[in-house]
């Protein structure tokens, strides 16, 4: 195994190219598999709506009612079916984990990245950036940012889409102030992965060779980052949804009667005493938040291997 | 288990143990008597003291003229032996105990009153609740900078041993104001050495039943007996604990294995419980000086017709949120001050009539809600681990509304501050609500929809119902001014339904009657520390 | 040299949170003294604001709060009147720095061992079978496994207390709640480490040289695998020591934790900025100290 030789993936990557990635992933039957299980339920929850025998805000008499014919998942406090309840659930937590995952994709990943390429003086910037950013009030942030801005929103949305849109101001500031927060520790760990491989000999060979910085990121830094970036992406996602969940119990995520996985798992635990349980209200959405996130860091994992090989390559 | 794991496992242990034995954790003899009191008290300081926890450690610290009866809830001899009304109820002359001290040894003496009281309306100390003292005479002004003189507000030491109070008007509920844990006794001297950290000295001069062993936040608050409180012979414990709990179920489990004996807050009993533990023999309810109810905003349109908002009170099914949300066995509203408070006769109130609703609606312009603009519905998410019982309150009452009126409410959930500023500037259409009593009159209650007063909350103002409750606040006679006050009530819930009460707050209590006696629940939720006696404690300690 | 200078690093840093900290909790609707029940005059209201000096421009507030916080003075609690926020924090940093060090301790004693685990046999049953357990520590919130392991171990089983600190009995089961989720994420980030390194060129030099699996994956691989779990060392460990809302609102115990969250609902504004500053000094510290393990591990990182 020569030293220059990592220099070259780049470009027998480029010649394989993502059909390459895409083949060997399926190769991978587990995480084929889990890609196909997630895209499947990704496709039931989006036609729930349209399928579901309970309207999920549907109040009843039958309240507490153990899982059953006519409820399979059971019923809550107002006798409203937990299975409809969690499908549109998860449809609220897949948007705002997605929307942490990418944020903390985007700018977590360059940031981490540009400084700990820079080094010096801009990483310092850069990282004492993040830590007073760490080291704000995330509650306080996010009231603020709530309360200043969704009434303009609001007005600004009725009037320029329509009263339906405006209607998703709070889920769109919700996304971006969980996508704000959600990118820290991102930078951190990228940052901390590039100052370790930015001195390897087949970056400082390929600097030798007269490759520009961009290149060398794009080429040599990312390509090697990307299996802990895909590792930390599926631990974001749950916490993610989890803090939606803090954050509607104080009143500033989700607005009831509609639900999220994280408040569906939050207002089953309020029900875990030593008297009796109403075991569905908590299995079931936690089982269903982790299948999901276990297909998710499944698929992860297939998808960083299929990378992997091709970096060896 | 594997042998690396109870290896890690056992280290780990053992840096814990060193860890907390470095200073962190102290153990003490288990207290005679350990109540869970709910959220950490804010304060002790009567001057500042506002909520409910406070209020029930407050007064075997620190007695007033009066206190209150535990077991009814009026007032009785504290500090003063009697009192003499006279001028035709405007003036007050207290006579106090002879031989008063305070726990620290010094005398108590009418100085010491007049100082308490003149502290609370001093601006400097800026008590939330120095409004208790403007009835009596240029209180208000002082209070509000008018006049600097000290000497003009209307309380005076006669003499070692008297104090006399001159009220601006008669008030029938001063001698209960007396009894309020806002105007305990303080001691002089220590608040003028150490301002606003008087609280940590140790030892505090107390004049009530215990003195101040330890506070820390979050974690405890010890009393103990003050041997030379006047009645300490009726004393009948000798350390007391309370412990703030944060979450329902962490109550419940201390409770079910004896850490603590007594449960005290409502808040703290999950309510998808209650019905199975109101059977148990240790649940103790009791009615209790609170409403829950739904304000209006009479400013916004189409809430300023009197139509609509009797359509909305008439088509809500109390019964179905008391039984199946609440469940505590809460009795149904349809006025707003609660059964069992004094002196009170309850009007009528609406009485739940969707159809009488339907046609109310349609005389407003809204036939099947047709027209009526899509409204909000304000209400405050429930921090702190307690049941999430507006939000429940909120999804039954958005779907009453669509069912029977035909009308759509969007809900608008906000954190606790925020959903008070909204409802502070009248940013909602509306709101969730509740209030607790201070002291047992009906006027606690009314007085809040007067026109000026800060928490109405409702735009509504309303030139009768002023006039009927001050007339009735100047009447002497019991049974003129209660007919007055339920006129004037009958006002705001029914002619004007300005709110609509949902129901009436129960107080809980849980203990082992077995071992724990001399706890009682009351109107106005506060028992006192010096009567709850812990047999168990004593058996214990005789062997 | 550069600890020195990454100290000094620090003041400004401090400065700059301070003030984004204090300027952003007044921007919060809602103040400190605004409750269910306003006093009946606004005078009173008026007098309350004047005497916590909350009715003064807001720089001349900052300057003020700033030539307190020379002196070591960090100010009254608005909610806990009769407490200065140093009474608070000295009284409560050291129970959750005690937990949270159990919890860190416990996080990487689990997290590290099944991580490397994973690594070592990746790909098999005992990679999917440890990754499995991680990921549920992961997803699984602490509110779930907290009041699930009192249920279990304090209630039915009766082998530790419900709640409460007072002795070493009383510190397992916070530990437990509050390291599982830390020991999953610990897992996770070391497994990937350790992959990602394994077939790096110094890895195969160092077994080309005969050196033998096991100690090439404990020399070599887990030497640099490590490092994303340094890097996350830092903010875990600052988040740790400075207590967590659920596990100390479900055990009771007596630490800061709670009064993170709470002075934030409460709008207890000098208690907030109070506490973003305590924990903003143990994540600059922490995370200095993480860059200079960084060093020390991987002896190619430099910060120049």
């Amino acid at each position: 195994m020569s030293e220059t030789q990592p220099a070259s993936e780049g470009m027998a990557g480029r010649e394989t190219g993502m059909s390459g990635v895409f083949k060997r992933f399926a190769s991978r039957r587990l995480a084929a598999t889990s890609a196909g299980l997630l895209a499947l339920f990704v496709w039931l929850v989006i036609l729930w709506p349209w399928i579901e025998p309970h309207h999920p805000y549907a109040l009843g008499d039958a309240q507490f009612a153990p899982p059953g014919g006519r409820h399979w998942g059971g019923t809550d406090v107002h006798g409203r079916d937990l299975l409809t309840r969690m499908m549109h659930g998860a449809s609220m937590s897949l948007m705002v984990g997605a929307a942490g995952a990418l944020v903390s994709l985007v700018i977590g990943v360059s940031w981490g990245a540009v400084a700990g390429y820079s080094g010096g003086r801009v990483d310092a910037l850069m990282m004492r950036g993040v830590d007073v950013l760490y080291s704000l009030p995330s509650i306080i942030f996010v009231v603020v940012l709530i309360t200043t801005l969704e009434s303009a929103l609001k007005q600004w949305f009725s009037k320029a889409f329509s009263t339906e849109f405006a209607a998703s101001t709070r889920f769109l500031l919700l996304f971006f102030g969980l996508g704000s927060v959600s990118w820290l520790t991102m930078a951190r760990i990228v940052r901390g992965q590039v100052l370790s491989l930015k001195n390897r000999s087949f970056v400082a060979a390929s600097r030798v060779l007269g490759a520009s910085h961009l290149h060398i990121l794009r080429h040599h830094i990312l390509p090697n980052v990307w299996g802990i970036v895909i590792v930390y992406l599926t631990l974001t996602v749950p916490s993610v949804v989890l803090y939606e969940s803090f954050l509607s119990f104080l009143g500033l995520g989700v607005q009831p009667p509609q639900a999220s996985l994280g408040s569906l798992i939050a207002e089953g635990a309020s029900q875990i005493n030593s008297v009796r349980i109403y075991w569905w209200l908590i299995a079931f959405p936690s089982a269903m938040l982790a299948s999901i996130l276990l297909a998710l860091s499944v698929v992860g994992d297939g998808l960083r291997e299929s990378l992997e090989v091709r970096n060896r390559e | 288990m594997s042998k690396p794991l109870r290896i890690f496992l056992q280290g780990l242990f053992i840096l814990a143990s060193g860890l907390t034995s470095g200073g962190c954790v102290r153990q003490q003899p288990r207290a005679d008597v350990v109540i869970v009191n709910g959220a950490d008290p804010e304060s002790l300081d009567p001057a500042i003291i506002t909520a409910l926890e406070d209020y029930r450690v407050v007064p075997a610290l620190f007695e007033g003229l009066t206190r209150i009866d535990p077991k009814t809830a009026v007032p009785i001899p504290g500090l003063a032996e009697n009192w003499e009304v006279r001028e035709e109820g405007t003036e007050y002359v207290f006579q106090l105990r002879p031989g008063l001290r305070w726990s620290t040894g010094e005398p108590l003496t009418a100085d010491d009153v007049v100082f308490s009281w003149l502290r609370l309306l001093d601006p400097l100390t800026a008590a939330d609740y120095a409004a208790q003292l403007f009835c009596v005479k240029n209180g208000e002004a002082f209070s509000t900078n008018g006049i600097t003189d000290a000497s003009k507000v209307g309380i005076h030491a006669l003499d070692r041993n008297r104090v006399r109070v001159q009220l601006n008007h008669p008030v029938p509920y001063f001698l209960d104001l007396c009894a309020s844990p806002t105007m305990a006794v303080v001691p002089r001297k220590v608040i003028e050495t150490h301002g606003d950290r008087w609280l940590q000295v140790r030892p505090l001069p107390s004049s009530g039943s215990h003195t101040l062993e330890v506070w820390r936040l979050n974690d405890k608050l010890r009393l103990r007996k003050n041997p030379l409180y006047w009645d300490a012979a009726n004393t009948v414990n000798s350390t007391v604990e309370f412990l703030p709990v944060g979450s329902p179920s962490t109550a419940l489990n201390l409770y079910e294995r004896g850490v603590v004996d007594i449960i005290w807050d409502k808040d703290l009993v999950p309510s998808e419980l209650l019905d199975d533990l109101k059977s148990r023999p240790d649940f103790h309810a009791f009615p209790y000086i609170g409403t829950y109810f739904v304000r209006f905003n009479t400013t916004h349109p189409p809430f300023n017709d009197p139509r609509v908002r009797q359509a909305l009170a008439l088509a809500v099914n109390k019964r179905r949120i008391v039984e199946r949300i609440i469940r505590g066995g809460e009795p149904v509203a349809h006025q707003l001050v609660p059964t069992g408070v004094a002196k009170h006769q309850a009007p009528d109130g609406l009485i739940p009539d969707p159809d009488a609703g339907r046609k109310l609606l349609a005389e407003a312009g809204f036939p099947q809600g047709k027209g009526f603009p899509v409204f909000q519905y304000l209400f405050d998410s429930a921090a702190g681990g307690g049941a999430k019982v507006h939000a429940k309150i909120a999804v039954e009452l958005q779907e009453m509304w669509r069912r029977e009126l035909g009308i759509r409410m969007e809900l608008r959930q906000l954190e606790k501050k925020v959903y008070l500023a909204a409802q502070n500037g009248l940013d909602y259409d509306l709101s969730r609500s509740s209030w607790l009593g201070d002291y047992n009159d009906p006027n606690t209650f009314l007085d809040l929809f007067l026109s000026n007063n800060g928490n109405n909350r409702t735009g509504w103002k309303n030139a009768r119902y002023d006039g009927l409750i001050h007339r009735a606040n100047l009447e002497r006679d019991d049974l003129q001014r209660s007919e007055l006050l339920r006129e004037a009530e009958s006002l705001l819930v029914r002619q004007e339904a300005v709110v609509i009460p949902l129901y009436f707050y129960l107080g809980f209590q849980f203990y082992d009657g077995n071992r724990i006696e001399g706890i009682h629940g009351n109107i106005l939720g506060m028992s006192a520390v010096r009567t709850i006696r812990n047999k168990a404690m004593e058996k214990g300690r005789d062997r | 040299m550069y600890l020195v200078r990454r100290l000094m690093g620090m003041l400004p840093v401090m400065l700059g949170i301070s003030f984004l900290a204090f300027m952003l909790v007044r921007l919060a609707p809602g103040g400190p003294f605004d409750h269910e029940r306003r006093p009946a005059s606004p005078e009173i209201e008026r007098r309350i604001r004047e005497k916590y000096h909350l009715d003064e421009p807001l720089l001349t507030q900052y300057g003020r709060y700033l030539s307190g916080l020379i002196r070591g003075d960090l100010g009254p609690s608005l909610k806990y009147r009769n407490h200065s926020v140093s009474d608070i924090v000295i009284q409560g940093l050291p129970v959750s720095m005690t937990l949270g060090l159990c919890a860190f301790v416990f996080a990487l004693g689990v997290g590290l061992p099944s991580g490397f685990y994973s690594a070592a046999k990746q790909g098999g049953f005992g990679d999917y079978a440890s990754s499995l357990i991680a990921l549920s520590g992961v997803c699984v919130p602490a509110f779930v496994v907290g009041p699930l392991l009192v249920m279990e171990f304090a209630v039915r089983k009766k082998m530790f207390p419900v709640a409460l600190f007072e002795s070493p009995m009383h510190l397992v089961l916070p530990t437990v709640t509050l390291g599982l989720y830390f020991s999953g994420r610990v897992s996770r980030l070391l497994r990937e480490g350790m992959i990602a390194v394994r077939n790096a060129e110094f890895v195969m030099a160092a077994r080309a040289k005969g050196l033998s699996d096991i100690s090439v994956l404990f020399r070599h691989v887990f030497r640099i695998g490590v490092l994303p779990v340094v890097s996350y060392s830092g903010p875990m460990l600052a988040d740790l020591l400075t207590g967590s809302f659920v596990v100390e609102n479900l055990f009771q115990i007596p630490g800061i934790g709670v009064f993170m969250v709470n002075s934030s609902l409460s709008r207890d504004y000098t208690m907030i900025v109070g506490l973003v500053l305590v924990y903003a000094v143990l994540l600059l510290v922490l995370n200095l100290l993480v860059d200079v393990a960084y060093r020390w591990l991987d002896p190619r990182v430099s910060y120049e």
